[in-house]
């Protein structure tokens, strides 16, 4: 089968977009500071995580919600939520 | 949402948190069933095999009326090099006649039906709430809050998922240490119909379901799997974090690396994908297992942490379902004695601990820790291949016995015989 990108994957997926409302912040202090794997560059399923001028910046629009960065990340780095209800990804097939 | 009290507020419509609500409600308690999504299931992503028998004890036949995608016939555990597969195929005529042993499920269809059981029944469902925070009085959970909204109930339910933000915000669990995580990626993959029935070679509305070890995973602990449904395949992989950490490899290239594999490859082509999904699986079994209960509250499902793998099977769905029957049976309980205290929810403890939940958690209590044996993912796949190989070459030069054909394959895979004896014998005490 030919490979899509994760990006190609992301945009068959339903989402509905929260505009102005990120459900992820990362705190850079914190992630400068206490990490040096920047494991969230690698563990995340929906390449939400990119390195930008040294900084890391989280493109949450397609987020999957799975909440591994959370785990991945020191504590703090990342404030990280769920998007406000009936926001973000919408699975139709689960 | 209304200032009224409630008896009971589950959060989450997953299997567990509809199970319960469906429960509860058929009991004639007044029951709330919180989903942050728009409806339930469309937050849920697993990767689909369910175990059925639990759920034909609370709705008997419901593969008659449920999306249920396939019923379970062939059972297979693949093993992966780089450049051979050699699978285990078992099919049984037992497991095609009702009352089934296990289905493909869709989550984002079946959960959606399982909660019109649950509203059918008289829960209250309310979608597209995001429960922001639990409400504590002193050390008592007594409601929940969303925005600026709250909502007061005895009990609460927290049937929020792997990630449980409540168990967490109540001090039932710390913050999920990697080492009890897994992530889950699945893929979706639209073929029709006829092209999945004479792929698999299943008849009518059989199914198919793989679990596969070895270089799936590039050598990090984890596996694969492949399901059938009606006319899509589900493919995904599931990784555990500290490993993925640990070798510092883009996951989604581990992925990508799984489907392009000759023998992924082999039963995905041709289709069409429809659907990218991540879940975080809680794979810590016992040893990460939360408290379950306190005054106000109880935890069940995912949040509880109950998943088993035994390399096997991967089970979730029907221990949710388990944890929200012994739950359902602990409220109504207390709802009978007006006693929501921790010592009287302890009585969902004890039910839990009678069922088959606790009883298979414990049984497998050793396979997390096997399953993280490096060995599984790279050298035992390889002595396999080397085994088959030798069995079937003929390359005009005498054949070796089998005997033979084992002791080259082990050594020639720096495999020592201690190491061997040892796994086999953790392999058969954990599995």
């Amino acid at each position: 089968m030919k490979s899509l990108s994760v990006n190609e994957k992301l945009a068959h997926n339903k989402y509905e977009l929260d505009e102005d409302h990120p459900h992820i912040v990362v705190h850079q202090a914190v992630c400068e500071a206490e990490c040096k794997i920047r494991a969230c560059l690698f563990v995340c399923p929906a390449n939400v995580y990119s390195e930008q001028e040294g900084k890391i910046v989280a493109d949450w629009a397609g987020c999957l919600e799975c909440g591994t960065c959370t785990v991945a990340c020191p504590p703090q780095a990342l404030h990280w939520e769920y998007p406000r209800g009936s926001f973000g990804i919408i699975y139709r097939q689960g | 949402m209304s200032e009224e009290k409630l008896d009971v507020i589950v959060v989450g419509s997953g299997v567990a948190g509809c199970s319960a609500a469906l429960l509860l409600a058929r009991a004639g308690l007044r029951v709330a069933l919180i989903e942050r999504g728009p409806y339930p299931g469309s937050k849920n992503l697993s990767g689909g095999v369910l175990y059925g028998r639990v759920l034909h004890q609370i709705i008997p036949n419901f593969w008659e009326q449920a999306p249920v995608e396939r019923f379970i016939t062939n059972q297979v555990v693949t093993f992966l090099t780089e450049d051979s597969s050699i699978s285990l195929d078992y099919k049984t005529e037992a497991f095609s006649q009702p009352p089934y042993n296990a289905f493909s499920v869709l989550r984002a269809k079946f959960d959606r039906w399982l909660g019109d059981q649950a509203e059918a029944a008289g829960a209250l469902l309310v979608p597209g709430i995001k429960v922001d925070r639990l409400i504590l009085d002193g050390k008592k959970v007594i409601g929940i809050a969303a925005g600026e909204e709250e909502m007061f109930a005895e009990v609460v339910i927290a049937a929020d998922g792997a990630n449980s933000f409540l168990a967490q915000q109540a001090g039932l669990r710390p913050r999920l240490p990697e080492e009890h995580v897994a992530v889950g990626i699945k893929e979706v993959i639209a073929l029709p119909q006829d092209v999945i029935e004479n792929r698999f070679r299943l008849n009518g509305n059989e199914g198919c379901a793989f679990n596969i070890v070895g270089s799936a995973t590039q050598g990090i602990a984890g596996g694969g799997f492949l399901y059938t449904n009606r006319d899509s395949i589900s493919v995904g992989l599931v990784i555990q974090l500290a490993d993925l950490i640990e070798r510092q490899i883009k996951v989604t290239e581990v992925f990508d690396h799984f489907l392009q594999h000759p023998f992924i490859d082999s039963l995905i082509k041709g289709g069409k994908m429809m659907e990218y999904g991540a879940h975080l699986v809680p794979e810590g079994g016992l040893r990460m297992m939360p408290r379950l209960f306190m005054d106000g509250m109880l935890v069940i499902g995912d949040a509880a942490g109950l998943t088993i793998n035994n390399g096997f099977w991967v089970r979730g769905m029907d221990l949710a379902i388990g944890s929200a029957i012994a739950a359902a049976e602990a409220v109504i309980r207390a709802h009978e004695s007006r006693d929501f205290s921790e010592q009287s929810l302890a009585f969902y403890h004890q039910k839990l601990s009678e069922s088959f939940v606790m009883a298979d958690l414990q049984t497998y209590a050793r396979a997390p820790h096997f399953m993280q044996n490096p060995r599984l993912f790279t050298v035992y796949p390889q002595v396999l291949r080397d085994i088959f190989l030798g069995i079937y070459e003929q390359n005009a030069r005498p054949n070796q016995h089998l005997m033979t054909i084992g002791r080259r394959a082990v050594q020639q895979n720096d495999l020592s015989l201690l190491d061997l004896l040892k796994d086999l014998w953790n392999g058969a005490r954990a599995l």
